[in-house]
């Protein structure tokens, strides 16, 4: 209780950031991925302070489903990058254009 | 019996039914006998209506008889239901009396047409369709049945399509009427407009208390259709072309029936008329004018067929004279003499044909009474009778209509009657001499096959023979059957002018003038038709082509609109509405083109798309909530 909430929304934000830029900007399909479980690890940090900050435990529990929810995510995700990897021959997502209009 | 009014119409109906889908299966007997009883039955019907109302006492002799709801469409209500007086009961009898006859005649008739269960199933189903116009109670329900006998004469006149004259005929017939009919309808809707009604009753009742504006405007658009249907200037000419069609149809249609349902409509809404001077009067002078127009050509004629299709048109000029002038009672009683002799005259006319092997042109018969007994003594009996030959019918019914002219103060239009007198007796005369009397010019082939025709044929024309013979008897009687209908016809026989005994006399001495100058020249010097044309030149051929009206009309009227269609047809169809249709094609097109760059399948754009989404609407909820 001495870090006042701000510095843990804002460290949060930052990740978050982080994250999306990463989802954008990089073309391995598993750097894309790492971004994305950045992405709801800043969401459960902003959870859990805003859950502190009430006195409530509201926070954590959803944080936990959260992470449940990404394990389970993970595992699909990864098996379908590596059915692309077999399929393409590559991980880079700028080479899979099959749906080309 | 009144209650089973629409007894009457159901018989035809059934025979039409019963005739269009198993005719040609029943075979040539059945069919036709299915149909002729079908009429018959409604003539049964059409008596015992009669019979009921001379029960009831003449004031109460109007009946409305509603069947059932048809139209109710906020403050439009129009139900189907009939009217029954004096005026629709002897209208029912003539048209189902005389439709009867013919339906026995087109027995014989017809005998060797392929396409007879055709045949009896249009000539029903017109029945059906002037039963209901004539016991109508309403505008709309008269209007159906209007269009509906228009459609059946342009189906019969058409009946054998297969020949171009006779499938032309037929859609002449039907656009010709359509221009009347426009007339009428914008009539009706005045009609409603005014009156907020369509209820013969309803309407008649309030006339008075319309402007006068209205009635005038009303009279004047209801005559419109009733100059088509009727065939009067300036639309008579399909009814010439209409003998296309064969001969019991022309009878029927266009001689007792069809062709008077204009004169009818006018009878019915003589309170209208009545309370528009100006109608009335164009209305008879429109009559008077062609009854003598007609006449004119009908001198010069040589297809039989014609002299009669002129002739109907005359008189029914004459009906229209009657009704024009206020003589209602007079107009329905010449119309239903006329219905006798002439249905007389061309079911004589069909005999004769059929006797000729279908030769119509009477440069080629002459001399054919010893041949063909009892037509010919038919064909006199209803010749005598539209000359206006006491005392057949013929001269008591248009005597009433002459009469009636004079003592309206219409003299000029009198005059004009009295003449055309003389010039049907003596275009009628010359009809009889050129084809019963005289020297024969039947060709050696054609006179093998002159017989007298079968019972099926001559019976009808018996019947007809007396009917037109006795029926100028019961002339008081029926006017005043019709008074409380039509009531009386203004302008007493005046003090001054001419006494009746006079005015009678003259056209005894009209119709005899007529008859005498015909026997002079036909009989008496025997001039063909070839030779009166050579000595007549020019004119003749211009009268006899019906003062080429016909190219008149194509000139100004048809031509024109053919090229506009042509005109719309390909130019402007093509151009302008393919083009606007196949824009729209195009346009939606070249759209998805530019949007189809949107699909790259390059992953990272579409995450890309995904995030600025994200962030505009983050935006505009904040920016809503009222944050930003």
């Amino acid at each position: 209780m001495s870090v006042p909430s701000n510095y843990y929304l804002l460290l949060s934000a930052v990740l978050f950031i982080i994250g999306v830029l990463g989802v954008l900007l990089r073309r391995n399909a598993l750097v894309i991925f790492m971004s994305i479980e950045l992405m709801l690890n800043a969401v459960n940090l902003s959870l859990v302070a805003l859950g502190m900050g009430r006195g409530a435990v509201d926070g954590q529990v959803l944080a936990l489903l959260v992470m449940a929810v990404a394990a389970a995510e993970v595992a699909v995700g990864l098996a379908l990058i590596i059915t692309l990897f077999r399929h393409q021959g590559t991980v880079d997502v700028d080479d899979i254009n099959l749906l080309k209009g | 019996m009144l209650d089973y009014v629409w007894l009457i119409v159901l018989f035809p109906l059934v025979g039409v039914l019963i005739n269009a889908f198993f005719g040609y299966r029943l075979g040539r007997r059945a069919s036709g006998i299915i149909a002729t009883v079908a009429v018959g039955l409604s003539f049964v019907v059409a008596l015992g209506i009669l019979a009921g109302l001379l029960g009831l006492p003449a004031e109460e002799r109007s009946l409305s008889i509603p069947l059932f709801d048809w139209i109710a469409a906020g403050d439009f209500h129009v139900d189907v239901s009939f009217l029954v007086d004096p005026l629709a009961a002897v209208m029912l009898l003539v048209v189902t009396g005389v439709g009867t006859l013919i339906h026995v005649y087109s027995n014989g008739y017809m005998a060797h047409d392929p396409d007879y269960a055709r045949f009896f199933t249009y000539l029903n189903l017109f029945i059906v369709g002037m039963l209901f116009l004539v016991l109508a109670g309403n505008f709309l329900l008269l209007y159906l049945g209007w269009e509906a006998v228009g459609l059946c004469s342009y189906l019969l006149i058409g009946f054998w399509y297969h020949k171009k004259p006779a499938s032309d005929a037929g859609k002449k017939a039907f656009i010709v009427n359509r221009v009347g009919d426009f007339g009428f309808c914008l009539g009706i809707i005045l009609i409603f407009l005014t009156f907020k009604s369509l209820d013969f009753n309803a309407v008649f009742a309030n006339a008075g208390q319309v402007a006068p504006a209205a009635i005038t405007a009303i009279t004047l658009l209801l005559f419109m259709g009733a100059a088509g249907k009727s065939a009067q200037i300036p639309l008579y000419i399909w009814l010439p072309d209409a003998m296309e069609g064969p001969t019991p149809v022309s009878a029927l249609i266009h001689a007792a029936t069809m062709v008077t349902a204009g004169v009818y409509m006018v009878a019915r809404t003589h309170a209208l008329y009545a309370l528009a001077p100006f109608s009335s009067g164009l209305v008879a002078t429109v009559g008077g004018l062609t009854a003598f127009y007609a006449a004119t050509i009908a001198m010069v004629q040589t297809d039989i067929k014609r002299v009669l299709a002129y002739s109907t048109i005359s008189q029914l000029g004459y009906m229209f004279l009657a009704v024009g002038v206020g003589a209602y009672a007079a107009g329905i009683f010449h119309l239903t003499t006329h219905a006798f002799f002439k249905a007389l005259l061309f079911l004589g006319a069909g005999s004769v044909i059929h006797a000729m092997s279908g030769d119509q042109d009477m440069r080629h018969m002459g001399g054919l009474f010893k041949k063909l007994r009892v037509t010919g003594a038919t064909f006199i009996v209803a010749w005598l009778a539209i000359a206006g030959v006491p005392p057949l019918a013929g001269f008591f019914s248009k005597d009433e209509i002459l009469a009636a002219a004079y003592h309206s103060g219409y003299w000029p239009l009198w005059l004009l009657g009295l003449v055309t007198a003389a010039l049907t007796a003596f275009y009628m005369s010359r009809a009889v001499f050129m084809t019963f009397f005289g020297k024969s010019h039947v060709s050696p082939e054609a006179a093998h096959h002159l017989h007298e025709s079968p019972t099926s044929m001559t019976a009808p024309l018996v019947v007809l023979a007396v009917l037109a013979a006795v029926a100028g008897f019961a002339a008081s009687w029926f006017t005043g059957f019709l008074t409380p209908v039509l009531g009386v016809a203004h302008g007493a026989p005046a003090a001054e002018g001419l006494p009746e005994a006079v005015l009678i006399g003259l056209s005894i001495v009209a119709a005899a003038v007529g008859i005498a100058v015909a026997w002079f020249v036909y009989l008496k010097r025997g001039v063909t038709a070839d030779a009166e044309a050579a000595r007549l030149g020019r004119v003749y051929g211009w009268v006899q082509n019906g003062y080429n009206v016909n190219e008149l009309y194509w000139a100004i009227l048809v031509r024109p609109i053919g090229k506009l269609a042509g005109w719309l047809a390909t130019v402007f169809d093509a151009r302008a509405i393919d083009g606007a249709v196949n824009g729209v094609a195009l346009a939606l097109r070249g759209l998805g083109r530019r949007l189809r760059g949107w699909q790259s399948g390059y992953v990272r754009q579409y995450a890309l798309s995904v995030v600025v989404g994200v962030v505009i609407v983050t935006t505009v909820a904040l920016v809503m909530v009222g944050v930003v």
